[in-house]
């Protein structure tokens, strides 16, 4: 299995506060790998920092590519779609507008329709709100259509952070199960969750950060077994 | 009667300047949360291209269009070269450069012109439009045509073209838009792009009826305030209505309120602007923001 992002040694700053402290993993071409931690452990600034939204030292590869020095807008480009913390609407326009404007950074530009079909399929209820105001929406189906949006990208990597927070458990569930379904299609995906059960389910591979660092990475199923795990993030 | 419905449509057609520069101003304060006090000097500077255009034998609607060409790349290269290095500034930064701006662009335009007024020509028959008794002056009527065209146009272009909805992104969240790859320091510059080319038009229907001379837009941009304040600052549509507005008021408080008359019909637009910020400070169609400090 061939490496798709490479992470080596990577540090983070707000201003002068370093949130991360070295931090190195690769994920391979095809899975779902999940980040955990607690509050502050520094998963939604490594996924900022891939999407190059933080100040960062170290090096980053998305297939042998740095992305050190680039611009946001050209790692989108790149293929790698961030449905991010507070999932990013587009409160004023339409669910479709949303959507459009989530192919926007798309290499092959070609027409919509296929994509709109592909993700209303996923998502039937977005078909049924297509012109309404996006900020109209509940939180469910703003995750959603943040899921939705990145995928307009066609992307190669979708990273998600935290689609679970704030939604009713049925919701979650529903979202995850599409989520695997998508990542069939072979999309990789990165997941960053505060739900542990529901990542490990879902992932198979997982990286545990404690305070800017990786302290624990290894495939779901073992990890699941551990004790640390299983005490401190599973609550058994 | 006939007098007022005279009045009104005299009103509509400087009211359509004021709605031109007023949705300038509401553009780029939608994208930047800054409000440009040199709009009304760069549209001042564009007519006096226009002018100069003419002056070298170009046809009228010729150097009305390149005019426009040549306002839209000045604002973007205003934007890009000027704007764009105090972008993370704090917001009074930002002001005074756009005051500066103002400052410059008039003694710019009085050094290389002169501060000497000059006739600017109209685009439209000098014989007035009758209906009945009522006489409507041509340029009027052809002014508010060309203000609803480059509505319309804009309307259009907001609405249908998926660069109008990035541009409409980006002022409305660039965090999010830049994660879908759009590049939002571009989409501001279109915006100044944009906004030079309202200011433009603006200033090349006004010309002729004020005469070209630095401070043409001095009084206009007053009055765009007015409106942009009346409409809410928040709401391009606003700001258009506001202008409309503002120009009908302006002119039937300065006909038939006789200790107002023609010289203290200015004050009526900053008497506007106080009574709206008493009243309604968010402008008639302005949305509340709400800002965590």
């Amino acid at each position: 299995m061939s490496v798709l992002l490479e992470v080596q040694e990577l540090e983070a700053f707000y201003g002068r506060t370093k949130a991360l402290h070295g931090v190195s993993f690769s994920i391979v071409n095809g899975g779902i790998t999940t980040i955990l931690g607690a509050n502050g452990a520094g998963k939604t600034t490594t996924l900022r920092a891939i999407s190059r939204m933080v100040r960062t030292t170290g090096t980053i590869r998305f297939e042998s590519k740095p992305l050190e020095g680039k611009a946001t807008e050209d790692v989108v480009q790149l293929g790698i779609a961030h449905a991010p913390e507070g999932r990013g609407t587009f409160v004023h326009l339409t669910v479709e507008e949303n959507l459009r404007l989530g192919a926007w950074g798309r290499r092959e530009r070609g027409r919509l329709t296929d994509d709109f079909e592909r993700v209303f399929g996923y998502f039937p209820v977005l078909r049924e709100r297509r012109r309404q105001a996006a900020g109209t929406l509940s939180g469910g189906e703003q995750q959603m259509l943040a899921v939705a949006r990145a995928l307009m990208l066609r992307p190669r990597l979708l990273l998600l952070d935290e689609p679970s927070l704030g939604l009713a458990p049925l919701v979650v569930r529903e979202i995850f199960k599409i989520l695997k379904t998508i990542n069939e299609t072979g999309v990789t995906i990165l997941l960053v969750e505060q739900n542990a059960a529901l990542a490990l389910d879902l992932a198979d591979h997982v990286f545990l950060l404690e305070t800017g660092r990786v302290v624990m990475d290894g495939p779901s199923d073992v990890l699941r077994q551990d004790d640390t795990i299983r005490r401190a993030y599973l609550g058994y | 009667m006939d007098i007022l419905i005279q009045q009104i449509v005299s009103g509509l057609a400087t009211g359509g300047i004021y709605a031109s520069l007023a949705l300038a101003l509401v553009m780029i304060y939608q994208a930047t949360d800054v409000v440009n006090f040199a709009q009304g000097e760069l549209a001042m500077f564009a007519t006096y291209v226009c002018w100069t255009l003419l002056g070298a034998g170009m046809p009228y609607w010729a150097a009305f269009l390149s005019t426009l060409v040549i306002a839209f790349a000045g604002g973007v290269v205003i934007e890009r070269v000027i704007i764009r290095p105090v972008e993370n500034a704090p917001i009074l930064s930002i002001v005074m450069v756009t005051l500066g701006l103002l400052v410059i662009c008039n003694s710019l335009a009085g050094w290389i012109w002169t501060y000497v007024q000059k006739p600017f020509p109209s685009p439209f028959s000098s014989t007035p439009f009758k209906v009945g008794n009522i006489v409507f002056g041509a340029h009027d009527l052809g002014q508010i045509q060309v203000t609803l065209l480059v509505l319309l146009c804009i309307y259009l272009f907001f609405r249908f073209t998926p660069l109008g909805l990035a541009m409409r992104a980006a002022a409305h969240n660039p965090v999010s838009s830049r994660l879908v790859g759009i590049r939002v320091g571009w989409m501001l510059a279109l915006g100044w792009g944009l906004a030079s080319v309202f200011g433009a038009v603006a200033g090349m229907m006004v010309a002729p009826v004020l005469t070209l001379e630095p401070n043409l837009m001095g009084g206009v941009q007053i009055y765009a305030f007015a409106a942009a304040t009346l409409g809410g600052f928040t709401s391009p549509g606003g700001a258009v209505l506001g202008g409309f507005i503002v120009g009908v008021v302006e002119n039937l408080v300065g006909t038939y309120v006789s200790f107002i008359g023609t010289e203290l019909k200015f004050t009526v637009a900053l008497a506007m602007i106080i009574v709206v910020l008493l009243v309604k400070p968010t402008g008639l169609f302005g949305s509340t923001v709400v800002k965590r400090v």
